[in-house]
């Protein structure tokens, strides 16, 4: 056991401090959920970060990246939001589909989708939940029926992310219409802007447009865009739950960050609150340490060859948990200021907290809730009996 | 960086709990309880045989020379057991302390039996109330007034104060330390009892963990077999979340001791709060862990019968052994507070900013 940084390591979160601190946009950019304008400003970030090769530093340099190991993935996160930089619109191409598409794609798919989508050029949305498909996700109906080289995809998907401003979506169709439950899925790509495909925003609680309905309607994609093989679709789905749950999508800095701003606000404030605040804020700041030490771990289990299992479950219940914490915590720091709006005369300089709060309560219900997570640990880590 | 265990570490680990899981089962634990000795002496010779005695002890006064770090899990193996005698301790905290003294007149003969395993060493230290296992020990270390002394136990006057949990032996010292040998004065201790304060806060810590395991796993192995309503009560979703709950508890304990180990070593601010860090953490996965396992067990929960009260019954005790919550909590909260945070700070020292 080692925890120190090597000097390559050092030299490396230099590069990326000075290249962040060079780039950043000085303004916070408007939400990639409220208008195209704030989308678009996001995705010209990626194409900068892009242009830097940052765009997904653990790809090959042939997809545009730096094929780096996923502890210097760790260091650039931290510099990533260190640096206060915008969040990456397109997580759900680079974090969920790129890494399962690394490993399911032809070569042919990976040189057609990882490029775009690490230069922002495309950026992805995901298309799993239906209306009568949710927590039990093998339910799903939708429709993708083998006509030539092509497939018409058909049905009805929800709680789809980034849907409204996004150029593709990736989703799980059945592609063996006499197939039951986890059997005869596929995992097809579409363009959002296709013949066929209608997107309705569902106007979210904090209001912005985060997710959307997708109605497809003999929407015709040429068999290229289906990844793995024909019915591999949950499996491969499951692969990107791991991904998303486990690891890339909610790392560590992000929370530490996030603690580090809280810490400031409590002394800040010190003075204001009752005693009890600072073990509440304390509890935060350990949490998002403890989250960060159990990622390094899995991170150097992962780079020495391991593989990610049940435990991206227990993440995922953490990081949740944790996020609404913690901004509850900042909350009860800002008492009776923190039903404000930034806009209010009264409201000084109170921050984002209550955004972040809205945002931290879908937390433990996207990317499986927190409940399916909590089977899996009992299931495959505990090994109790399936209900 | 590279946080992983070393095949040599995961191995002294696997020695400890291999011999543990023949030896030290709840049978063997309510035997022992059932004597009302100290030891079991068949498990302690065989303990004694693996040789971890000096472990921690450096190389040039004899000892395997080994670091915190490579018995972290062997001591999170004994709280997974359930261990009665003073192994954690002996190895872990009092024996490389000594070994720091072992220079002082008189101090010897005593190192030599320790060494070897032919005797244990207790410690009286002020953080703790009580002294553990002075009876059975072949010397004690005692702090007065911050100063070091070693006396002969058979020399001193101890009451016992007995503890619910029926393997711990506490007691306090009612006389007889006049006669103790000084081995050092208060300067040159100051820095040895605050290292073993450290290293006794995180293998209690570690111990927690084992126990919250134990407890899990306890609960889990019910599980399966208790039907109601004609299936295993394991298969209801109220029973499966809450084992999945202390078991997310322990998952995010264990980084936290794992490398709180890794720092222990290193004095300063930063250590100290990552030890107690893992100290808070693992109690409280401990805590959530017994409780939970009692209320899956139902009535039977409850009962003598069932083994899970000797777990729980040592979270308890050791919940404020080395440092109560409380002084652990002032400790992060020096460290969140006057310390560098952020992301590139996880590992952070006073080195870094040196």
């Amino acid at each position: 056991m080692d925890l120190t940084y090597s000097t390559e390591q050092r030299r490396f979160r230099q590069e990326v401090r000075s290249w962040m601190e060079a780039h950043v946009p000085a303004e916070p950019l408007s939400s990639f959920d409220a208008t195209r304008e704030g989308f678009e400003a996001h995705r010209a970030w990626e194409r900068t970060l892009s242009e830097g090769r940052w765009g997904m530093v653990t790809w090959p340099e042939s997809y545009g990246g730096r094929g780096l190991d996923l502890i210097q993935w760790l260091i650039f996160e931290e510099e990533y939001y260190r640096s206060g930089a915008p969040l990456r619109v397109n997580q759900n191409g680079i974090f969920l589909l790129g890494p399962t598409l690394m490993e399911y794609g032809t070569p042919e798919q990976k040189a057609r989708f990882l490029t775009a989508m690490a230069s922002g050029d495309e950026v992805w949305a995901q298309a799993w939940s239906e209306p009568q498909a949710g927590s039990d996700l093998a339910a799903v109906k939708s429709t993708a029926v083998a006509d030539g080289e092509e497939y018409v995809l058909k049905g009805h998907k929800i709680w789809s992310s980034r849907a409204v401003f996004a150029d593709w979506a990736f989703g799980l169709f059945r592609t063996d219409p006499s197939s039951q439950r986890h059997k005869g899925l596929s995992l097809i790509f579409f363009p959002l802007n296709a013949p066929g495909v209608r997107v309705q925003a569902i106007p979210q609680i904090d209001g912005e447009k985060g997710f959307a309905e997708i109605f497809l309607d003999d929407v015709r994609v040429p068999a290229f865009h289906r990844l793995g093989g024909e019915g591999e679709g949950w499996s491969i789905c499951m692969a990107t739950a791991g991904f998303e749950r486990g690891l890339m999508l909610r790392s560590p800095a992000r929370f530490q960050v996030a603690a580090r701003k809280l810490v400031e606000l409590y002394k800040a404030h010190e003075h204001e609150v009752e005693a009890s605040v600072r073990d509440v804020v304390m509890q935060s700041w350990m949490d998002a340490e403890a989250y960060a030490l159990s990622i390094y771990s899995t991170a150097s289990r992962l780079t020495a060859g391991g593989q990610i299992g049940a435990e991206a479950s227990t993440n995922k219940i953490f990081w949740s948990e944790m996020d609404i914490a913690l901004h509850k915590a900042a909350l009860s720091i800002l008492g009776a200021r923190a039903e404000l709006l930034r806009s209010a005369p009264a409201a000084g300089d109170i921050g984002k907290w209550l955004d972040g709060y809205f945002f931290s309560l879908a937390g433990p219900i996207y990317a499986g809730s927190n409940e399916i997570q909590r089977n899996i640990i009992a299931e495959r880590m505990l090994g109790l009996p399936r209900s | 960086m590279d946080f992983r265990f070393t095949e040599e570490q995961m191995m002294t680990a696997s020695v400890v709990r291999d011999l543990l899981s023949d030896l030290c089962q709840p049978a063997d634990l309510r035997r022992l309880m059932e004597s009302g000795e100290a030891r079991d002496p068949n498990r302690w010779c065989k303990i004694g045989e693996i040789g971890l005695a000096a472990a921690l002890v450096g190389e040039e006064h004899g000892g395997l020379g080994l670091r915190s770090i490579d018995f972290v899990l062997a001591a999170e193996a004994c709280g997974y057991a359930g261990l009665p005698e003073p192994l954690v301790e002996n190895t872990g905290v009092a024996l490389p302390l000594l070994a720091a003294l072992s220079h002082a007149e008189g101090v010897a003969p005593f190192f030599e039996m320790a060494l070897t395993g032919e005797i244990t060493v207790a410690l009286a230290h002020s953080a703790n109330a009580f002294v553990a296992d002075v009876d059975s020990a072949g010397a004690l270390i005692v702090e007065i007034e911050g100063a070091l002394y070693l006396a002969a136990p058979n020399t001193l006057r101890l009451t016992r104060q007995p503890s619910i949990d029926p393997f711990r032996r506490l007691f306090m010292i009612d006389g007889g330390v006049d006669t103790a040998m000084k081995l050092t004065g208060r300067n040159e201790a100051a820095p040895l009892l605050a290292a073993a304060f450290e290293r006794g806060a995180l293998f209690t810590a570690a111990q927690l963990v084992g126990i919250a395991q134990r407890c899990v796993d306890l609960a889990v192995a019910y599980a399966k077999e208790r039907q109601q309503f004609g299936k295993p009560i394991g298969s209801y979703q109220a029973v499966k979340h809450q084992l999945a709950t202390a078991q997310v508890k322990i998952e995010f304990a264990k980084p936290v001791l794992y490398a709180a180990a890794a720092v222990v070593e290193q004095p300063g601010m930063y250590s100290r709060s990552r030890v107690s860090q893992a100290k808070l953490a693992a109690a409280e996965a401990a805590d959530l862990a017994a409780r939970t396992a009692i209320q899956v067990h139902g009535a039977m929960g409850y009962s003598w019968e069932v083994d899970v009260h000797f777990f729980l019954k040592r979270a308890i005790a050791l919940t404020n052994w080395w440092g109560t919550p409380a002084y652990h909590r002032g400790r992060v909260a020096e460290r969140m507070l006057s310390g560098e945070l952020g992301p590139d700070n996880t590992f952070a020292s006073e080195a870094t900013y040196a």
